[in-house]
């Protein structure tokens, strides 16, 4: 190992003094030997072998062009909607297969045969580069700050302090303009999070046909999913709507109820709980009949439906809202007020 | 004008091309530096450019996919050629990706290379991330490329994660939605940042063509930038090597740029974006049709991110479900805030990692050579931790298909990866330091006793021995290259004329790191040359 | 208001209408027919049921009581109705194995249809509940597909994924997989709700919702669904498609990459 062309700053022997060398044996039996001979490859030395390395490069080259050719043909030949079954992978669209089998083989080809090239006719003699250090000179480095050291001089920054401090004041204003700018991205919160189209009277309507639900409707373990009424797909902020409002209706045998104040707000065992989920806002739903939990297919939370959906596994901090439900004069199910809660995730000031 | 040039030979087209960029770009003096360039060749040093690679073919397919897309939440009533969405509302960023994929002649395929090269461009920087942290090559001067590198990682993960919501697919809205509780989770300040991201309420009408520019502009642009400056740096610091005969911290043994690795690197784009292709056509990937348009009151079990935000998905599901109410008004949603604070820390303590090393052993020296893991017990040690901790976190992202495919509790896996998730990196940790140092004592053993050569040779009195051959000169020399430092020590307290050292508790913290880096019993000592001289010359071989 | 009505004025309004007025036709019909006919069914009808005991005596009375009143090992089956017992015993779930996961799974059935009928025949006779349905009753002739799709995502992707390839319950419960499994049965499950799935009855899912989910399903993973991207790696979104990008992807490149930076053979030394 010679060491002659990097500075001492950064050589390896400068620390290792620190560290545990061994004292120098006269011969160091594990002293780098250098790089090994260049050895040929076949084709370095048998014309014969270059020569099929040449064959097959070209020919590699050739399916390439083919390939796009095929590609091209593909296209014009195959309708969009063909579909064609195609061991082992199904009934693919014809277009989309040959499209990507002939586009894969095209470039494959191209790059396959550089690397042949590469590795069978261009020279494979090792070749080593010397190192030099990143670390500038000390000349070079006491040049640079000398420069720098004259041009603050002269640029006056040091001495007159309040162009330097006015002009800092002013960088660190201006992008103020650009955050100000931002504030219309979007409104404030307010309390938008804690209202939902739910309201005294308002009809629980079914949304699988789009009408007011009867409790009779709603069998003893059975799920439904409910809407308020007056709401319609087609409406501008149907969906911003129906994130908060979407509703599950489950009905129960009075029996099963634990929680009181859940008894309370059903209607003969139908229970109206907020499909969202309290944790990031997935719509539960995975309502088990049987055991009356319900899993959010997200995140796992399980809520316990007899017993005020309280939370019994999973990562969500607190139950599920129930809906205060009643039966209208028509004999529909119609909530008794809003959420008392904000529906949905938790967020700093829902209190 | 007749000038001297005139009257000297006409030089050959490209020459004058060449002689015409030089006057102004300073071409030659470029070149003379860069095209005989050496690189020295090894697979893994390829993974870096598989991860290159795949985000050009991402820009060339996402530039396509643009031409067809609209960035519109305007709610339409499908009447393109998929039958089973016919007559469902949708948005028109989903109406027009089902136009891409069944209306759009190759409009499919492109749809499917461009998400086929988004997984394996993130795949491909976390191997080339782990292979680069678990040779060594973070280390001076390349720190800031390092940084670079982790960079682009975590903004490919945004782009991926922006990109893959673009479709407004059940899939992907639920994904959003997730990022929505997540943020409303932040003290304080939540529920204003989800205001102004979505611009109100969830969904809104804004989230689409926000992520659009997000997605196609704003991350790819920074990345694009870190790419480039990465890859200034790389021929700046020239490739690190692993050593071995001929190949010193002062050298770069390999082939020239021109020709050798202009045709092997630009050959293997060309089969990265084959395979790609390939794959596209074989393999379906985020088929959005099935999934049907966004709406926040419907989901789909198997709610899943891509991989890349895997690992967040696992911290998020197996979070218990802490929250607190502060002074009756204000909740502290733990079970989600707390995730969403680990996740950057997690990523942050491989990022610094290069920073606490250097800082531990005082180190100042530039590293050209890499380490082999072996080598560096602690290190790899460190790093196949994380990788556990990230795996385990994984594994949490995806436990009801691993539920339903293993036929196991939901539940029982959520406990496995709460438990195994503090446990499994210590577990891992202390494995794999064992198994470096075993490994360091077989190379030992192999320099100082030559390598097995399972001969079995009965000698005259009956005994039986094996046959050990002695190592070649080249490989002695790349066993026994490796530096190894010493543990640090805080020395004496009190100098020589009896004054007290103070001694911070940043140093002493610093020396305990070291002795748990270096100490004996951290590191296996390599053979010195008195070893061999007197293992070689005295009982001559087995 | 004005779109309401523009979807009312659907071109398929007059067939809708049209198969209303035959269906009520048919149902009046069906009503009106003559008596003797309906004699000659009670009679086959009061056969089925002794049959049916005899069967359910044998193989199901252990566990849910002699006279289907239920027991520790098993519900009542006083008014599950045949479609209960169609669907429980027709796919093999019923008679369960003694000691019973946290399911009890589907497989091969082990009584002939006409035996599942007698046994639906007697359940049916100890209360009312839903009855095994008619062929056009899960027909997906005519059906709404992108409706089905839209109550598909609202009321069972939930549990049974996207295309119905089935997902996770609590403490180790699964929704199955719904591919491959005859419309009649997909139907019951719905009217009935086996073991822990919530019923979809009539009055909340009309039989035309239920028959535009079968015709949905069917669209999307039927026999004869197309996958126009190739291998659909089992349907189950990012996890599979990540491990494939991982697997086959990844792996593909790195054994190229190896290719590319590999020595090439030396010529032999002589």
């Amino acid at each position: 190992m010679s060491s002659q062309d990097i500075p001492e700053t950064s050589l390896p022997h400068e620390q290792a003094t620190e560290s545990s060398v061994a004292t120098r044996v006269d011969k160091d039996p594990f002293a780098d030997p250098g790089l090994p001979p260049h050895e040929h490859r076949i084709q370095d030395i048998d014309e014969r072998a270059a020569k099929r390395s040449e064959r097959t490069v070209a020919l590699l080259f050739t399916v390439s062009m083919l390939s796009t050719v095929a590609f091209i043909a593909s296209f014009v030949a195959f309708p969009i909607d063909k579909i064609v079954y195609i061991w082992p992978f199904g009934r693919v669209s014809a277009l989309n297969f040959s499209l990507g089998l002939t586009l894969g083989l095209a470039l494959f080809c191209i790059g396959a045969g550089a690397v042949h090239w590469a590795r069978t006719l261009m020279s494979d003699v090792e070749v080593a580069d010397e190192r030099h250090a990143i670390e500038a000179e000390p000349e070079v480095k006491a040049k640079v700050m000398a420069d720098f050291r004259q041009g603050a001089k002269e640029s006056a920054i040091g001495r007159r302090k309040l162009i330097r401090n006015t002009m800092f004041g002013a960088l660190a204003l201006v992008p103020l303009s650009g955050v100000v700018l931002l504030r219309d991205l979007g409104p404030l919160p307010e309390d938008k999070l804690r209202h939902t189209k739910w309201a005294k009277g308002k009809l629980l309507v079914n949304q699988n046909t789009k009408e007011p639900l009867r409790p009779e409707d709603v069998a003893v373990g059975s799920l439904t999913f409910a809407m308020p009424e007056g709401m319609d797909e087609h409406d501008h902020g149907f969906l911003n709507e129906i994130a908060k409002a979407a509703l599950m209706v489950v009905r129960m045998e009075p029996d099963d109820i634990k929680d009181k104040r859940e008894l309370e707000w059903s209607h003969e065992g139908i229970v109206a709980y907020s499909k969202i989920c309290t944790h990031v806002g997935c719509p539960v739903s995975l309502y088990e009949q049987q055991t009356h939990h319900v899993l959010c297919p997200c995140h796992q939370s399980t809520f316990d439906l007899t017993d005020g959906a309280r939370v019994i596994f999973g990562p969500a901090g607190h139950p599920l809202p129930q809906l205060r439900i009643g039966v209208s004069e028509e004999g529909y199910l119609q909530a008794l007020g809003d959420f008392e809660e904000p529906v949905g995730p938790s967020f700093w000031e829902r209190g | 004008m007749s000038t001297a040039t005139d009257t000297k030979r006409k030089a050959p087209a490209g020459e004058r091309v060449a002689d015409w960029a030089d006057g102004r770009l300073g071409i030659y003096s470029l070149a003379k530096a860069n095209m005989r360039k050496i690189f020295p060749d090894h697979w893994s040093f390829m993974l870096g450019e598989v991860a290159l690679y795949t985000f050009i073919i991402i820009i060339l397919t996402g530039v396509y996919l643009t031409l067809f897309f609209h960035p519109s939440m305007n709610e339409v009533e499908y009447a393109g050629s998929y039958v089973p969405m016919q007559g469902v509302l949708m948005s028109e960023a989903y109406a027009s990706t089902l136009d891409i994929s069944f209306d759009v002649r190759g409009g499919l395929l492109i749809r499917q290379i461009h998400h086929w090269a988004a997984l394996i461009f993130l795949a491909a920087m976390f191997v080339h991330m782990m292979r680069v942290f678990f040779t060594g090559a973070f280390r001076k001067p390349r720190e800031i490329n390092w940084l670079f590198g982790f960079l682009l990682f975590v903004l490919g993960m945004f782009t991926g994660f922006t990109g893959y919501s673009l479709p407004d697919d059940l899939l992907s809205g639920t994904g959003v939605r997730f990022t929505q509780g997540a943020i409303l989770s932040v003290p304080v300040v939540g529920t204003y940042i989800s205001m102004f991201l979505f611009g109100g309420e969830f969904p809104g009408t804004d989230m689409i063509a926000r992520f659009y520019s997000i997605h196609i502009l704003l991350l790819p642009g920074i990345m694009l930038g870190l790419v480039v400056a990465h890859l200034i740096l790389v021929f700046y610091h020239k490739h690190t090597q692993f050593g071995g005969a001929g190949k010193t911290n002062k050298n770069v043994v390999g082939m020239p740029l021109l020709p050798v690795y202009m045709a092997k690197a630009g050959g293997f784009f060309f089969l990265v974006f084959g395979i790609i292709a390939a794959i596209a056509a074989i393999a379906s990937i985020n088929p959005i049709w099935a999934l049907g348009p966004y709406r926040p009151d419907m989901v789909s079990t198997g709610a899943q991110p891509d991989w890349y935000m895997g690992f967040a998905e696992g911290l998020i599901r197996f979070m218990p479900g802490w929250e607190i109410v502060l002074w009756d008004s204000y909740t502290l949603n733990l079970g989600v805030f707390i995730p969403l604070v680990i996740f950057p820390l997690f990523l942050t303590a491989i990022a610094v990692y290069p920073f606490i090393e250097s800082w531990i052993t005082k180190d100042k020296r530039e590293h050209h050579i890499l380490d082999r893991p072996r080598n560096a017990p602690t290190r790899t040690a460190f790093g196949a931790a994380w990788i556990a901790a990230y795996f385990i976190m994984l594994i949490g992202g995806g436990n009801d298909l691993w539920a339903t495919h293993f036929s196991l509790s939901i539940n029982s896996i959520t406990w496995f990866v709460r438990i195994f998730f503090i446990a499994g990196p210590i577990l891992v940790f202390i494995a794999t330091k064992r198994i470096c140092l075993g490994l360091q004592r077989r190379d030992r053993d192999k320099v100082l006793h030559g390598r097995e050569t399972g001969i079995i040779k009965r000698l005259p009195h009956g005994e039986f021995i094996e046959v050990h051959e002695p190592l070649s000169p080249e490989e002695l020399h790349r066993l026994t290259a490796h530096e190894q430092y010493t543990a640090g020590e805080i020395g004496p307290l009190v100098d020589e004329n009896g004054v007290k050292r103070k001694v911070s508790m940043l140093e002493k913290f610093r020396v305990k790191l070291s002795k748990g880096y270096y100490a004996e019993g951290n590191q296996i000592p390599k053979a010195t040359a008195e070893e061999y001289e007197e293992i070689t010359s005295g009982h001559g071989h087995h | 208001m004005k779109k309401l009505s523009a979807r009312r004025r659907h071109p398929l309004a007059a067939v809708v209408v049209l198969l209303f007025a035959l269906a009520a036709t048919g149902g009046l019909y069906a009503v009106f027919a003559p008596a003797d006919q309906a004699q000659a069914d009670e009679t086959a009808q009061s056969l089925a049921i002794d049959e049916g005991k005899k069967l359910y005596s044998v193989g199901c009375s252990s566990c849910h009581g002699a006279n289907g009143q239920g027991g520790s090992d098993g519900p009542s089956l006083a008014g599950v109705g045949s479609a209960a017992v169609d669907f429980q015993v027709g796919t093999g779930r019923m008679p369960a194995a003694t000691s019973q996961g946290a399911q009890v799974p589907k497989k091969k059935k082990i009584y002939s249809q006409a035996e599942i009928d007698q046994l639906a025949a007697y359940i049916a006779s100890l209360g009312v509940g839903p009855t095994v349905p008619k062929p056009e009753q899960y027909s997906i002739k005519d059906a709404d597909i992108g409706h089905g799709g839209e109550l598909f995502r609202n009321n069972c992707a939930q549990c049974h994924n996207f295309t119905g390839e089935g997902g996770a319950l609590t403490e180790g419960k699964y929704a199955p997989s719904l591919e491959g499994v005859d419309p009649k049965y997909i139907y019951e499950a719905m009217q009935t709700g086996p073991q822990n799935m919530p019923s979809f009855p009539d009055s909340t899912m009309p039989e035309e919702a239920k028959k535009d989910i079968i015709a949905y399903l069917d669209a999307v993973n039927g026999e004869d669904t197309p996958n126009p991207g190739g291998l659909k790696l089992g349907g189950l979104g990012p996890v599979s498609e990540g491990l494939f990008a991982w697997i086959f992807g990844l792996g593909a490149l790195v054994a190229t990459a190896v290719w590319v930076a590999a020595r090439t053979a030396k010529a032999k030394k002589s």
